[in-house]
């Protein structure tokens, strides 16, 4: 096990990362927080696709997360940070519980579409009902943590940013453990050949099924903060464009390194801020120009710039490892 | 090394030359005021009322920041303060608008934020200034949820929200004795179309106390073909057929309905129809009914102000000012009376944001679309006169002329304070004072 990976260090790291946001200015507080919601979903996506499947759908279980936390905070006043997180993961997690399996039976582009159709089919229902205020939606209070409210702006934004900040970081040491373990490995192995898999007496349809439940967890957790950071829920979270964007930003990052996928979200977030404010007009042109010049020079993501030259050397010490670089396709 | 040096010294030549030229104009000239201003510059909505509004924004403050505004508004900018707009765009939905506008705040620095056209991103938008104690001004967004649902200190709307488009269209309908013994309806099925046709159904029953709803059609937003509803609207035959529809929307279901004859079978009304004319032209057809969201465009009242607006904005831009760029018009005209107002409080200082919403609330200011009056949600919410007419071609100046324009007094079409819109119409529209 090298250094760099190993638990402790990046548990240091991650809170290293959250002290660091003592010194950044306030606005990056919450861009930070909304880049690290949407790379816990982003790490969700690349959990799945390591199977071989791509879901275009996650904005379903990141609206399911959104919805069930404010309600039930709207209902009961539940307001405390962590437990929305927990909430919205369980939302996210049951609702992938009964839709996994039953759309483990496909792969490609039908698991694509359908993952796209059930997100989309929620849209619908949401923006008809009009008790949860249509396409307008509607808002919740603000959270607080363990019985403390910030009525301080710096201070709730800070406090947003490092629950984030931990709980992305976890699961993204999570998954690097998840990634090296017998289940990640075979998980690769579904996506090289599932029927091999199956006469190795292992279930890919069970493999799929957990990748899908995590990628799900993920998704909820990450509709949780979405909803804390701008206090406001909408149908638009289960839309086939915002669902499009996490598998954007999974594209962007690789799946070669899960702190990659953290630097790919920022970037993005940065880059759309700033290209927004400096070049209203175009600021789109601005924003594909950035994903194509990514796709075009790093074919493997932004996680390629810090992986490329440890991969070469291990490919040449150890040959059976190669498939654990696992690029996307 | 030489050449470093060289650099070097311009840096600091041009520093100190920086530096002393701050440093000799007096700082009252150089203080200006920082106005982030968010609407839709791509997607649907551009077009239609993005695009205006920016436009009819940039008109203003390009007066103001000369002093050729006339009066009340004589003064360079604002109370001597010259503007520094911030544009962006507000498409991309509720998510990225929450965080551009904390952007604009904190990183930006701007002194107010006026904006916003669509009523999602107005909900999301009003408890982040809200929580930041920082100003945030509405200019269009319709939905009356914004004010009923929730209170505010720090956030206005200097528009009147949706209720009196349609409050106001069915007293249009009654005092032009227009038959209403059955009604048809097609609306987007999003919050604003699903909100303006409850608003117009309630008015109607409580106008018309026999009207028959027949097809109640709700199309998907975007949808851009109507061939079955339009079948289903020819088939029904209903007197009157209403519509929300805005946009390419509804510039397509114009195109698609008149070959087929369903504004010679039912008459055509709709609440915000003003902003499709300049494109349609002579596709529109004679006598439809239709609002503007106030008295705007070529419904507006004459006044020095207005001619100021229209003359000058047609010139700028090519094309006459509809809805949305009287809109922003309005609102920047209602900051700028706040920000004088405190400042003839405080001395004439740069107003704090507390002093700006001080004099903000409750306050009144004439506009190109008449008197704005913030009367509702404790001072928070305006209301505004608004007009109704219907079309007629004119084949000489190749436009669509507006006749048989009626006006309504605000206090006519808007609920009283403290109650909600959809009570207030359901309930018979108590306390309305109509002339």
């Amino acid at each position: 096990m090298k250094m760099s990976q190993h638990p402790l260090v990046m548990i240091g790291l991650v809170a290293a990362v959250t002290l660091a946001g003592r010194a950044l200015p306030t606005w990056t507080l919450s861009l930070a927080t909304i880049a690290a919601s949407n790379a816990l979903i982003a790490l969700g996506i690349v959990v799945l696709a390591r199977t071989g499947n791509v879901s275009f759908g996650q904005g379903l279980f990141f609206a399911a997360g959104g919805y069930g936390v404010a309600l039930i905070a709207n209902a009961w006043g539940l307001t405390d940070a962590v437990a929305q997180v927990i909430v919205g993961a369980a939302c996210g997690g049951l609702l992938g519980l009964v839709i996994g399996p039953l759309i483990a039976r496909y792969s490609g582009i039908f698991f694509g579409m359908l993952t796209l159709a059930l997100s989309m089919v929620f849209y619908g229902a949401l923006v008809k009902s009009t008790a949860l205020g249509g396409s307008d939606g509607f808002n919740v209070g603000r959270p607080s943590l363990f019985g403390m409210s910030f009525t301080d702006p710096r201070e709730a934004d800070f406090m947003l940013y490092a629950v984030s900040v931990i709980v992305t970081g976890f699961a993204g040491i999570a998954a690097t453990i998840l990634f090296r373990s017998e289940f990640g490995l075979a998980s690769l192995a579904v996506r090289e050949n599932n029927l091999r898999v199956e006469y190795l007496g292992l279930s890919a349809n069970r493999i799929i099924s957990i990748n899908f439940l995590i990628a799900a967890i993920f998704a909820g957790a990450s509709g949780a903060f979405a909803l804390m950071a701008q206090r406001h829920i909408d149908p638009q979270f289960a839309y086939w464009t915002t669902s499009g964007e996490f598998v954007f930003v999974a594209v962007l990052a690789g799946n070669q390194s899960v702190a990659a996928v953290f630097v790919a979200s920022m970037a993005l977030e940065l880059v759309r801020s700033f290209s927004n404010l400096y070049l209203p007009n175009t600021w789109q042109l601005v924003l594909g120009v950035f994903l194509l010049g990514v796709i075009l020079f790093l074919p493997h993501g932004i996680g390629s710039l810090w992986i490329r030259d440890r991969r070469k050397r291990r490919i040449s010490a150890t040959a059976p490892l190669t498939a654990e670089r696992g690029a996307a396709p | 090394m030489d050449r470093l040096w060289r650099t070097n010294r311009a840096v600091l030549f041009a520093s100190v030359a920086a530096t002393s030229l701050g440093l000799a104009v007096p700082a009252s000239a150089q203080e200006t005021f920082k106005l982030g201003i968010v609407t839709f510059l791509s997607g649907p909505a551009a077009d239609s009322f993005g695009v205006p509004a920016r436009n009819g924004a940039q008109f203003v403050i390009d007066q103001l920041n000369k002093g050729s505004v006339p009066s009340p508004y004589e003064k360079v900018g604002f109370g001597g303060m010259k503007i520094e707009p911030v544009i962006i765009d507000e498409n991309g939905g509720a998510t990225k608008q929450v965080q551009e506008l904390r952007n604009l705040y904190q990183r930006d620095n701007v002194d107010v934020v006026l904006g916003y056209i669509s009523s999602g991103d107005c909900l999301a938008v009003a408890p982040i200034a809200e929580e930041l104690k920082k100003m945030l001004v509405l200019m269009d967004c319709g939905t009356p949820r914004i004010f009923e649902e929730a209170k505010y200190n720090y956030v206005f709307r200097t528009a009147a929200h949706a209720t009196m488009d349609n409050v106001g269209l069915v007293r249009y309908m009654k005092a032009k004795n227009i038959k209403m013994e059955s009604l048809s309806a097609i609306n987007q099925d999003y919050a604003w179309g699903q909100d303006s046709r409850a608003d117009f159904v309630a008015a109607a029953q409580q106008l018309y106390p026999n009207v028959k709803v027949q097809t109640d059609l709700l199309p998907k937003y975007g949808a851009g073909q109507y061939g079955t509803e339009i079948s289903a609207l020819v088939g029904a035959g209903s007197d009157v057929v209403y519509s929300s529809l805005w946009g390419g929307d509804l510039q397509a279901f114009i195109l698609q309905s008149v070959p087929r004859g369903l504004s010679k079978r039912s008459q055509l009304v709709f609440s915000a129809a003003d902003h499709v004319l300049p494109p349609l032209g002579d596709k529109m057809p004679d006598g439809t009914i239709l609002g503007a969201r106030g008295a705007y465009g070529l419904m507006s009242q004459k006044s020095p102000l207005n001619d100021w607006l229209f003359k000058g904005y047609e010139a700028a831009n090519g094309v006459y000012p509809v809805q949305a760029a009287y809109r922003s018009t309005q609102s920047i005209l209602g900051l700028k009376a706040a920000v004088e107002k405190a400042m003839s409080k405080n001395g004439g200082k740069k107003p704090s944001t507390d002093e700006m919403v001080a004099a903000m609330t409750g306050l009144e200011w004439p506009s190109p679309g008449g008197l704005i009056q913030m009367k509702l949600a404790d001072g928070h919410q305006a209301i505004q006169p608004i007009a109704f007419s219907r079309t007629k071609y004119n084949p000489d100046l190749k436009r669509v002329d507006l006749v048989d324009i009626e006006y309504f007094a605000a206090e006519c079409v808007n609920p009283p304070p403290g109650v909600k819109s959809i009570d207030w119409i359901k309930g018979g529209m108590q306390g309305a004072k109509c002339n």
